[in-house]
């Protein structure tokens, strides 16, 4: 059994009184297809930041490799290997599809011929076409593919996909899988959280379910659907009616 | 080198050139000396917006720089008879330190509240010079600068011909830093300082590296400024109109590349120059204002702006 990428310990986050996360331990896997769910405040976007630097944890530790990054800014955490992709998309406005790709291979690590890996990466989202377009002028779903390229040009370790599809067709929410999962086959680590159940079953190897920032639950997509406490998050207030 | 970057370089080079050889045509030293206030300006404008044009910080202390830098090149003059070249040195390192000094405390703070920071970095500085009898007080202090050199037709076309030399080289840093990673990354800070930061960008360190240029490519606007007109003292090097100027010009041409300051910065300041001789000086300001808010109330993003968007409508 190799050891993990990613692994938090007693991870808690408070703003105020109000305890959004924690304590949380969780590890991932290299390779590893995780889906994170759990009602809305549960504290999966808190996690998420802990993760990639955006917010400190008030106690606990996040190791990345085996050392530990609580400590860094986020973007030493990107430059090691983690990636995200935002809830609403933060495109780099004012700059053309190309450039936004351009930014993260100036500052990861060197890349020696950027124009092409960027070229690269826009293909294999089907944005080839978009390429000189500014990032105003991209559609809900371009913009949804334009987050995952920008995410990925730098060839993370780890990929953080926050509610990638919300807003998608189904259609289109195929196609951001099939970009998800040919990333994971070619060893990338995919954090997935996302509201719609079909596609995070579909996806991913192992579910957490969070609740009042606790984990309350973990295991493949069978067992999670399957465990009381997640049912009670759930469907809690019909059972009553 | 790309195509565009041989573009440029020649056009530099030719600029220099047209204006070593302008006083053999042109015998009139006003023009010169009119000439110099409006490469002083493009000046102000190309650092005025390396931060507030690519990074979006809108900076109102742009007179406190210009300042710094005057009263730097006046002081080491004076004192320790440092020839202007080292003063305007001195002046660069002194408004880099400024710049990275001010945005550490203030960078944390966003529009209107980094906005009003800044102004007060004038009134401390100004209020500092006040107080200081070694640099002259409210009195001022006078400079008598060595005479221009033999190749030089006078004293206006020898200081109109350094501040030209200035000005090529704030525009280029100014060119240099919008087409690289410098201006990839700022422009991404100001779009969203989250994702560029989780693209790898370190943010704080570019917003400081942004105020370091900025504020000495300011300052050096000012170190000339002395032996220009042999005084300096507070009320005119830490004015209003120099921080008011220096947001219209880039605004007015175009805040995006380097091009739109020194457009905004050669039309109004030209204009103002004209206005001085003909109307009035003091209606100076009030033109700068009414420009001003028609150009933010009808062409937010500058005459490149328009020119863009005629452009881009055009085959459609």
């Amino acid at each position: 059994m190799s050891s993990p990428v990613l692994s938090m310990h007693g991870v808690e986050k408070s703003f105020g009184l109000f305890r959004a996360l924690g304590p949380v331990d969780l590890d991932l896997m290299p390779q590893e297809r995780l889906g994170i769910i759990g009602p809305n405040g549960a504290g999966k976007t808190t996690l998420i930041n802990c993760i990639t630097g955006v917010l400190k944890p008030d106690s606990g530790s996040v190791e990345f490799e085996g050392a530990d990054i609580t400590a860094q800014p986020s973007f030493k955490r990107a430059r090691l290997g983690i990636s995200r992709t935002f809830q609403i998309p933060q495109p780099f406005r004012g700059m053309t599809v190309t450039e936004n790709l351009l930014v993260p291979l100036d500052y990861l690590h060197g890349t020696t011929n950027k124009h092409r890996r960027a070229a690269e990466v826009l293909d294999s989202v089907g944005l080839s076409a978009r390429a000189a377009h500014p990032s105003e002028d991209l559609s809900q779903l371009e913009l949804r593919k334009l987050e995952l390229a920008r995410a990925l040009v730098g060839n993370p370790k780890v990929l953080i996909a926050d509610e990638a599809m919300a807003g998608l067709s189904e259609a289109e929410i195929d196609e951001v899988l099939a970009i998800l999962m040919r990333l994971n086959q070619q060893g990338v680590a995919v954090i997935m959280i996302e509201h719609i159940m079909h596609a995070v079953m579909r996806f991913s190897q192992r579910i957490v379910c969070f609740e009042m920032g606790q984990l309350i639950a973990s295991g493949t997509a069978e067992e999670v659907t399957r465990d009381p406490k997640v049912q009670k998050v759930y469907f809690g207030e019909q059972a009553h009616h | 080198m790309t195509r565009n970057s041989k573009i440029f370089l020649a056009a530099a080079l030719a600029v220099l050139l047209v204006g070593l050889l302008a006083p053999h045509v042109l015998k009139n030293p006003f023009y010169f000396f009119a000439g110099y206030v409006i490469l002083q300006y493009v000046v102000i404008a190309t650092g005025w917006n390396i931060l507030g044009g690519y990074a979006g910080y809108i900076n109102f202390g742009a007179a406190g720089f210009f300042g710094a830098g005057a009263y730097a090149s006046a002081f080491l003059f004076n004192t320790f008879d440092i020839p202007l070249w080292g003063g305007l040195v001195a002046a660069c390192l002194i408004g880099a330190l400024l710049g990275v000094l001010m945005g550490y405390l203030t960078l944390r703070i966003q529009g209107v509240y980094f906005a009003i920071a800044t102004l007060g970095l004038v009134i401390i500085l100004e209020t500092i010079i006040h107080n200081i009898p070694a640099l002259g007080g409210a009195r001022g202090i006078v400079v008598y600068g060595p005479p221009p050199p033999a190749w030089a037709a006078g004293p206006s076309q020898y200081m109109f011909f350094l501040m030209l030399l200035i000005a090529v080289a704030s525009v280029s840093l100014a060119r240099w830093m919008q087409i690289s990673w410098v201006g990839r990354g700022l422009r991404a800070v100001r779009a969203s300082e989250n994702a560029a930061e989780c693209s790898g960008v370190p943010t704080l360190r570019l917003k400081l590296l942004a105020c370091a240029a900025s504020g000495a490519v300011l300052a050096a606007a000012g170190a000339p400024y002395p032996f220009y007109t042999s005084f300096v003292e507070p009320v005119t090097v830490f004015s209003l109109l120099i921080g008011l100027n220096a947001i219209a010009m880039p605004l007015i041409g175009g805040t995006r590349t380097w091009l739109g300051p020194v457009i905004g910065a050669l039309l109004l300041a030209s204009t103002q120059q004209i206005a001085t001789i003909t109307i009035s000086s003091e209606l100076n300001i009030l033109f700068v204002g009414i420009v001003l808010i028609a150009f933010v109330a009808l062409a937010p993003n500058g005459i490149l702006g328009l020119v863009a968007r005629r452009s881009r409508e055009t085959p459609r």
